[in-house]
């Protein structure tokens, strides 16, 4: 992808999560947190990629590496905001 | 012509998650939507992974299974093993597990396409950046991980020239990475680079004191964004820069609304050592000598029991002496009398940003009588009783009062203005501020020293034997 194209998407990424987040009540800082943790768990999709190609033995243990950290990241972290989220919920 | 359409469908399928992520975190962020946000998130994340295993450059599928597998297993057996309490830690290292993906996965991709000849300029810059970010935010983690969990000790730790050698590993960091981009075939300069950001990211947060973890758990919550988005790059993948962006951004605001509620620059935290310098800090002996008023958990329920509304200070001690139920049960037995119930909660009560409401979510306190700072701060007048439960510097009027304090200007809530305040506490020990609190020492205060969860069931007990 080409570099300027690229640098766009991500300084408009990040005018978006600014917006996005401002104005969170302090009682759901917490679960944002490990969800927000969750999705920069995205790096999964690069390590299945990385993890398949089989390129070498070193990028395989690599990819290897990768895709379970990540999904250790990914799944913990959208069970645990789950479960959370789930404490708050029907109390009020 | 399948190809074409393969690919088509792994773009549109990335296109579609990263709407589901936006849509997840602007769900997360209001009490109604939030079940429904971490669910569209975690669709998102889901249907990123499946068109991804649909993409014709993987041969092999047997150890993306099995990592997905392993990864699986574990994650959910810390979800839902975790005590609330050990909420940040579980957070911190998820957090050092995403970064130290990205590490491999950007140092993956780059050996790889090295090896065959198709690196370019803009993935080699990407992959030292994403190294950098990525190795500071693994140990980083690791080492806050161990803080929280007091595998190390909580205190700040530093030695003579630290800040000189943490300037010197980033430039080396740069300069190592300069190196890597420049001959890109020498796959040690990666190497290395990883290993530099690993040390630095040790460095930098073990001089952060136990108190301001809630700051830097926030911060490396946003260097993990920071980490997928440099991947994103690496790998030319706009789902990894979108997601990692906004997740660095929510990250970064999380960081300043944490620093503004201390009252401590983020430059501040990172130097560590604790309380920032200057300012006179008054001798305990002279604040407390002959004022302190000593009670007994009797004494206290005598005070509860004529009073018409109570409110409950919870601080970091209560999660600490697992207090919270106890807590409650004081709460519903005030309510069960006709007495009004509230709990005040400062932004830094807990370890990390909102913990202490999930800790008395937990224990089934109602959400509504949760109260911000801000709404209940106006009404302490009014408050026949302020019971303060394992919080020190957070109620402390010398931050209105006194300019030259090392905590002037920061936050608190305005308990010394209740008609009677009870403290429970173990001791007279400051908080890690490391100053005396005059409230304390204040004619409308009585302390009871002891546990909190004792102390607590103490009153409930004396409650329960005056009916």
């Amino acid at each position: 992808m080409e570099f300027f194209f690229a640098s766009t998407i991500l300084l408009l990424a990040i005018f978006l999560g600014f917006e996005l987040i401002t104005k969170v009540p302090p009682t759901l800082h917490t679960p944002l947190m490990s969800g927000s943790n969750a999705i920069s768990g995205i790096t999964l999709v690069g390590a299945v990629l990385s993890a398949g190609t089989q390129y070498s033995q070193l990028t395989s243990i690599l990819g290897f590496g990768a895709v379970t950290l990540a999904t250790v990241n990914v799944v913990g972290g959208f069970m645990v905001t789950h479960r959370m989220l789930d404490m708050f919920k029907g109390r009020k | 012509m399948l190809q074409l359409l393969q690919d088509y469908a792994a773009q549109i399928g990335y296109l579609v998650s990263a709407a589901l992520f936006i849509f997840g975190l602007k769900g997360l962020g209001h009490p109604r939507t939030a079940v429904k946000g971490n669910l569209m998130g975690s669709v998102g994340m889901l249907l990123a992974v499946v068109v991804t295993l649909l993409d014709r450059q993987i041969i092999d599928y047997r150890i993306i299974l099995g990592g997905l597998v392993l990864g699986s297993i574990v994650g959910a057996l810390l979800a839902t093993r975790v005590q609330m309490t050990s909420m940040p830690q579980l957070v911190a290292l998820f957090n050092g597990f995403g970064g130290v993906a990205s590490v491999l996965v950007a140092g993956g991709s780059f050996l790889e396409a090295v090896g065959r000849g198709q690196d370019n300029l803009q993935m080699n810059v990407a992959t030292a950046v994403t190294a950098l970010i990525g190795g500071v935010t693994f140990t980083g983690s690791v080492i806050a991980f161990g803080k929280l969990q007091e595998v190390i000790s909580g205190k700040s730790i530093t030695f003579p020239g630290f800040q000189f050698l943490n300037v010197l590993l980033f430039l080396t960091c740069l300069g190592v990475g300069g190196a890597m981009i420049g001959d890109p075939g020498n796959s040690l300069f990666f190497w290395a680079l990883a290993g530099t950001a690993c040390l630095l990211g040790i460095l930098l947060v073990t001089p952060v004191g136990g108190a301001d973890m809630p700051v830097v758990i926030a911060l490396l919550n946003s260097y993990s964004g920071l980490a997928a988005s440099a991947t994103g790059f690496v790998l030319g993948n706009s789902l990894l820069i979108i997601a990692g962006a906004l997740v660095g951004a929510s990250g970064l605001i999380l960081t300043k609304i944490m620093c503004k509620a201390m009252n401590r620059s983020l430059g501040n935290v990172l130097v560590g050592g604790g309380t920032a310098t200057g300012g006179a800090v008054a001798d305990a002996d002279e604040v407390y000598a002959g004022k302190v008023k000593a009670s007994s958990p009797d004494e206290v329920a005598m005070m509860l029991e004529t009073a018409q509304r109570v409110v409950i200070i919870p601080g970091y001690g209560l999660a600490v002496a697992q207090a919270q139920h106890v807590t409650r049960d004081l709460g519903n037995a005030l309510e069960a009398r006709g007495v009004t119930v509230e709990y005040a909660i400062h932004p830094v009560a807990g370890r990390m940003p909102g913990h202490m409401n999930v800790l008395l979510a937990e224990a089934e306190v109602p959400y509504e009588n949760l109260k911000e700072m801000d709404e209940i701060n106006p009404t302490f007048e009014q408050c026949d009783v302020a019971i303060v439960i394992g919080a020190n510097d957070v109620v402390n009027p010398i931050a209105r009062e006194d300019p030259t304090s090392p905590i002037a200007g920061m936050p608190i809530l305005n308990v010394d203005k209740a008609r009677t305040v009870v403290v429970i506490k173990r001791s007279l020990s400051p908080g890690f501020a490391g100053i005396p609190n005059p409230l304390f020492a204040a004619d409308n205060t009585v302390m009871l020293f002891g546990d909190g969860k004792e102390a607590v069931i103490g009153i409930n007990n004396a409650l329960k034997d005056s009916e």
